[in-house]
């Protein structure tokens, strides 16, 4: 890491490293470009993530970037902008892909544009909002006065964006994204197949998908902006309800981060149970997942039987914490109670139930002629397509990419248990597909191991009845059923955090629809949408 | 007069006594007085009504998870005749209002409940549907679908499990069988009513 | 003792013209007013029992219940959407062709009602016989196409056009191999008469009369009548994960109840085909040999339409099995499969019928 300093250094002599719990170092806005371009150069491929925070009287963008061949590596660069007026800073979404979207929030919420990049329409709010939310100086009541008057979409198209001209000086664009005769289809907000309020705009031709728009936003309930004002406890709760179908690998990430900021010891047994909860989350997601794509491909009973064998899971979850979808069962330290006496037991019967069940699934769908057919060389995603958007997890597990958190950087019990990350090559939507299946397999593996080794003890560590955050940033990664998960927390020292900002992994997978699916057919669009498998209120938060 | 008798399978009419809407449309039926002739037919109506009532697919967050495993085996809301749910809002009879409703979304679900035939009905699943929920305090969260639309039942819950569902389901049909078929407003008359609904709101909001 | 419902109708005839007299216009006029109520009301309670049928049967294959509140075991349940579905209000659209909009519904109901009456329901149990009875059918079924085109298009809908393209392309390419193997069939019995065509299957169904040219035309009869039907793997045109509810998302009310009830129904005429064509319609199964004598009688016992209807609800199971078990297949593979597989098959399949049947012409001479 020390030469990664000495590169940055040596293009940037005003760089400098800011303690932190990660590798961070401080650039002046100017040099950024130049730094950005050799670091990707150097082999830091991978953006997890592009934060921007309110600091009062600057700005800050802050960067995390890994490597896709050494995920472990974490860097943090920022850089900051004075003029809270108009602040501008150049783009980076030329160099990582990825980062065209998070650029895109980052206007929506701060109101930074960002030089050059193509696109800087408003992310989540709608395009007549006034003002930036996450300002400090936003005036964040609820608005009594909402209009029920559809804005209008089409406008929607209307693409702003800022360049340099030859004089240096700033110059003001604005394209159409589609042609005024294209055959434009509205997927959304409401649809059966969009997996939430999704919308999406399709230019068709005939059966073919030429162009696709995603539009987000029908969910944005403003959950980092709400914690702000909430204690590290009270946002918990919160965190289930980003991504409800993995809600417990959420909410350990964000525990993960105060504990680990506070220097709070798990006991072994709380880091045991949280790491077999985490698990049957996956499992269920998965299964969901799974029973989401076939019913998208038009097979109603497979649906059905993935939330069979689902309420199974349910089952273990409302034994011990009393809720199903919801479990509310993490707290900072442990987790909130300790195991109902039976739940051992039944989980011990629910693997072999599931391995069963999971043959039935693949008679029954996968050895189905027509879903293979369907399903083979469609929607290819490469591994440095998938690398460049950043579409980790099991999207980019599917394509070949070394990505799984769990295996890269162990936290939990991980560390402790064998398992095989599940690697598939051809990108296909079959390997998506297979790879969610071959991960149930797996977490069953660990579950299996795990469950016999419980040890005994508290569940729970001491931790002060007001959990304040010493002051700092601090970002955790785990890896939940849709892939790179990440919190990251900036505290003053006060009990509520003074900016958190969550790395969906559904968004970049959202990203990816309009190059995978270039091309397909309208079927394909709903299937590879399927094998993507995001959750729409955790790219909206 | 208490609410009167209707039977529905596995569920008692206590449950329901203490329930003042039914109570309303019951005094404005015996108000107007009803031909015995146009009663029964009233009532084998309404039978029809309360016993296939086709949802609407629509889910904005976590309570659409649970709806769909009211859907699946274990709960199956298809022993009453719910398993039908129309993706098109034309043909469906209900709307769950399952998840949160941000001011974005709240344009999109109004026109879609315009877009449903007559007679309609609108189920708030969850406390985001509700009052806002956990969201009360965002800046882009409408606090209630009611401010929206006319809600006929409530299901608390975040999110409510599936038997709160189905009990919410089983009042609707409720509600249905005590409701006067022949006065239900029509098209045009509704829009009255929903305007004099938008006034109350309004009053509500100022006092 | 003698079931059929055939003695019951000459009772009818007879005791209509003592009444009547010399006016035989007059009987046949309340004949015919009787007929198209029979018909009719057949086609409603055949609808409703198909509907129940499906809840419950998909219910099984998906470890679930199924309607079971309304009426003893959920059998009402049916009659209750009828009356809901008569009740809700029907939307007329603003900026789209309203004459067309209305026409479409009643248009698949009549194209799916002319062939129901063509259908011969038991010994003499038959509405409409042609001598080209066969040509009819294929000819009025295909009205159901332009139906769904019509409500497609008048819809103003980008859904229901995709919708409406989708089960043009599907519809005129499936009928091609369906006429084919019927055609096949036609050639093994030598009439385009269905009356014909069942009296011919008397001893033993065409099926099996016709080896494997008869096996492999009922396989493909099979695979492009349930095409016809618009049903999954098939049901493109009204993709509910792609395209909301296809070509007929914009219809409430009744004139959706039009096509949902000719879903049905067009399910029950497919199967209903079939089984005039290849199983010996409301003939019963008999063995032609001397020693089943016994085993041909015991058959010939039960009554006609039992038959027909026995053998016809078996496809109609057939093809509920093969819409809950598979996925939807894509528009490409729908056209491949079609005209690179069936419509070649078909089309040798008919020379080697052709090569069957001159073979037993030989013999027999």
């Amino acid at each position: 890491m020390e030469k990664t300093l000495k590169l940055i250094q040596s293009l940037s002599s005003t760089a400098e490293k800011v303690e932190a719990m990660d590798f961070t170092v401080a650039v002046a806005k100017d040099d950024l470009r130049k730094v950005a371009e050799k670091l990707k150069a150097e082999g830091w491929d991978y953006l997890i993530n592009l934060t921007a925070v309110d600091n009062q009287e600057n700005i800050e963008v802050v960067y995390h970037l890994s490597k896709s061949s050494d995920m472990e590596k974490l860097l943090v660069l920022k850089t900051k902008t004075e003029d809270m007026q108009n602040p501008i800073v150049e783009t980076v979404c030329d160099l990582w892909e990825s980062a065209g979207l998070y650029e895109r929030e980052a206007y929506d919420f701060f109101g930074i544009r960002f030089l050059n990049n193509p696109d800087m329409r408003r992310l989540f709010l709608r395009p007549d909002w006034v003002g930036y939310p996450f300002r400090k100086d936003y005036d964040n009541t609820p608005n009594e006065k909402f209009s029920t008057s559809v804005h209008d979409v089409a406008s929607m198209e209307n693409v702003p964006s800022i360049t340099l001209n030859h004089h240096g000086e700033i110059e003001e664009k604005n394209v159409n994204l589609f042609d005024n005769d294209e055959y434009i289809v509205n997927f959304g907000p409401q649809h059966p197949s969009t997996h939430g309020v999704l919308h999406l705009r399709i230019s068709l031709d005939g059966e073919n998908v030429k162009k696709i728009d995603p539009h987000f936003g029908y969910i944005h309930r403003g959950i980092e902006k709400m914690m702000e004002s909430m204690t590290y406890p009270q946002m918990l709760f919160l965190t289930e309800r980003l991504d409800y179908l993995c809600g417990s690998i959420n909410r350990h990430a964000l525990c993960m981060c105060v504990e680990k900021a506070m220097n709070i010891e798990v006991p072994k047994r709380a880091v045991y149970i949280r790491t077999i909860f985490d698990e049957l989350n996956r499992i269920a997601s998965h299964l969901l997942g799974w029973a989401c794509m076939c019913n998208d491909m038009g097979s109603i009973t497979s649906f059905i039987y993935g939330f069979r064998d689902r309420e199974k899971i349910m089952d273990i979850f409302q034994e011990t914490c009393g809720g199903r979808l919801m479990v509310n069962y993490y707290v900072i330290g442990g987790v909130a109670q300790d195991l109902h006496p039976n739940t051992v037991n039944r989980i011990k019967e629910f693997i072999p139930y599931l391995r069963e069940m999971i043959k039935e699934y693949h008679t029954l769908f996968t050895g189905n002629p027509i879903a293979r057919d369907r399903m083979t060389n469609c929607g290819f995603l490469s591994k440095e397509k998938a690398v460049a958007l950043g579409m980790s997890g099991p999207n980019g597990r599917a394509s070949g990419w070394h990505c799984d958190v769990r295996k890269v950087a162990p936290y939990a019990a991980y560390g402790e248990v064998n398992f095989d990350e599940v690697l598939h090559k051809g990108g296909d939507t079959i390997d998506r597909y297979m790879i969610r299946l071959e991960e149930i397999e797996q977490s069953l593996r660990i579950i299996e191991q795990l469950i016999d080794k419980l040890p005994d003890g508290d569940f729970k560590a001491k931790v002060p009845a007001i959990v304040k955050v010493p002051a700092g940033e601090y970002y955790q990664r785990v890896e939940n059923a849709r892939g790179d998960f990440g919190v990251y927390i900036k505290s003053t020292g006060e009990k509520s955090p003074y900016r958190i900002k969550f790395r969906s992994p559904s968004m970049v997978a959202v990203s990816g629809l309009d190059p995978i699916c270039k091309g397909t057919k309208v079927a394909d669009l709903i299937m590879i949408g399927g094998s993507l498998d995001y959750v729409i209120p955790c790219i909206d938060r | 007069m208490e609410v009167k008798d209707v039977e529905i399978k596995s569920m008692k009419t206590e449950d329901f006594r203490d329930n003042e809407t039914l109570q309303k449309y019951i005094d404005e039926l015996q108000k107007g007085g009803v031909n015995v002739a146009v009663g029964a037919l009233n009532d084998f109506i309404n039978w029809g009504r309360s016993n296939s009532v086709w949802p609407l697919t629509f889910a904005t967050s976590c309570c659409g998870i649970e709806f769909m495993a009211v859907a699946a085996a274990r709960h199956d809301f298809a022993r009453f005749g719910w398993e039908v749910t129309r993706n098109s809002p034309r043909q469906a009879d209900v709307i769950f209002v399952s998840g949160t409703i941000t001011y974005k979304m709240a344009p999109v679900l109004k026109r879609l409940y315009d877009q449903m035939s007559e007679p309609k009905y609108v189920i708030a699943v969850g406390g985001c549907a509700i009052s806002g929920g956990p969201f009360k305090s965002s800046y882009h969260v409408v606090n209630g679908v009611d401010q929206i639309l006319p809600v006929d039942v409530y299901v608390p819950g975040c999110p409510p499990r599936p038997e709160a569902m189905l009990y919410g389901m089983m009042q609707l049909q409720r509600k249905m069988k005590v409701e006067n078929f022949f006065k239900l407003p029509r098209k045009g008359e509704r829009d009255a009513v929903l305007e004099e609904y938008d006034n109350n709101n309004k009053e509500g909001e100022s006092k | 003792m003698d079931f059929e419902l055939v003695n019951l109708i000459s009772w009818i005839d007879e005791s209509l013209r003592d009444l009547c007299g010399d006016a035989s216009w007059a009987v046949s006029l309340i004949e015919y007013v009787l007929i198209a109520i029979a018909f009719l009301g057949l086609y409603c309670v055949l609808a409703l029992i198909l509907i129940l049928l499906e809840r419950k049967i998909c219910a099984d294959f998906q470890c679930r219940i199924g309607p079971n509140r309304v009426g003893p075991w959920g059998l009402c349940q049916p009659i209750a959407d009828m009356f809901k579905i008569l009740l809700k209000e029907i939307i007329t659209l603003k900026n789209n062709d309203k004459f067309l909009f209305f026409t479409a519904p009643f248009l698949i109901l009549a194209g799916s009602l002319g062939t129901f009456g063509a259908l011969q329901f038991g010994k003499g149990l038959v509405g409409v016989d042609f001598n080209v009875g066969i040509f009819y059918m294929l000819a009025i079924s295909s009205l159901g196409v332009i139906g769904i085109l019509l409500a497609g298009w008048s819809s103003d809908n980008k859904y229901t056009l995709i919708g409406a393209m989708r089960s043009g392309a599907q519809l005129i390419s499936y009928e091609i191999s369906a006429g084919i193997s019927i055609l096949t069939m036609v050639l093994l019995g030598g009439s385009l008469n269905l009356t014909d065509l069942i009296e011919g299957q008397k001893d033993s169904w065409y099926l099996f009369q016709g080896h494997i040219p008869a096996i492999i035309a009922f396989i493909i009869y099979l695979i492009a009548g349930h095409a016809e039907t618009n049903r999954g793997p098939f049901d493109l045109p009204e993709a509910e994960s792609e395209l909301c509810a296809g070509y007929h998302t914009e219809y409430s009310g009744i004139t959706f109840g039009f096509f949902y009830l000719a879903e049905y129904l067009n399910m029950f005429i497919i199967a209903g085909i079939g089984t005039m064509v290849f199983l010996g319609g409301w003939q019963p199964f008999h063995i032609n040999y001397e020693w089943a004598s016994g085993f041909n009688e015991l058959m010939d016992y039960i009554p006609s339409y039992c038959w027909f209807v026995g053998k016809v609800f078996m496809l109609v199971l057939l093809s509920l099995w093969v819409r809950w078990s598979f996925p939807r297949l894509r528009i490409d593979q729908l056209l491949h499969l079609e005209w690179k597989i069936l419509m070649p098959i078909s089309l040798v399949n008919m020379l080697l019928m052709a090569g069957w049947v001159a073979y037993i012409a030989a013999q027999n001479n």
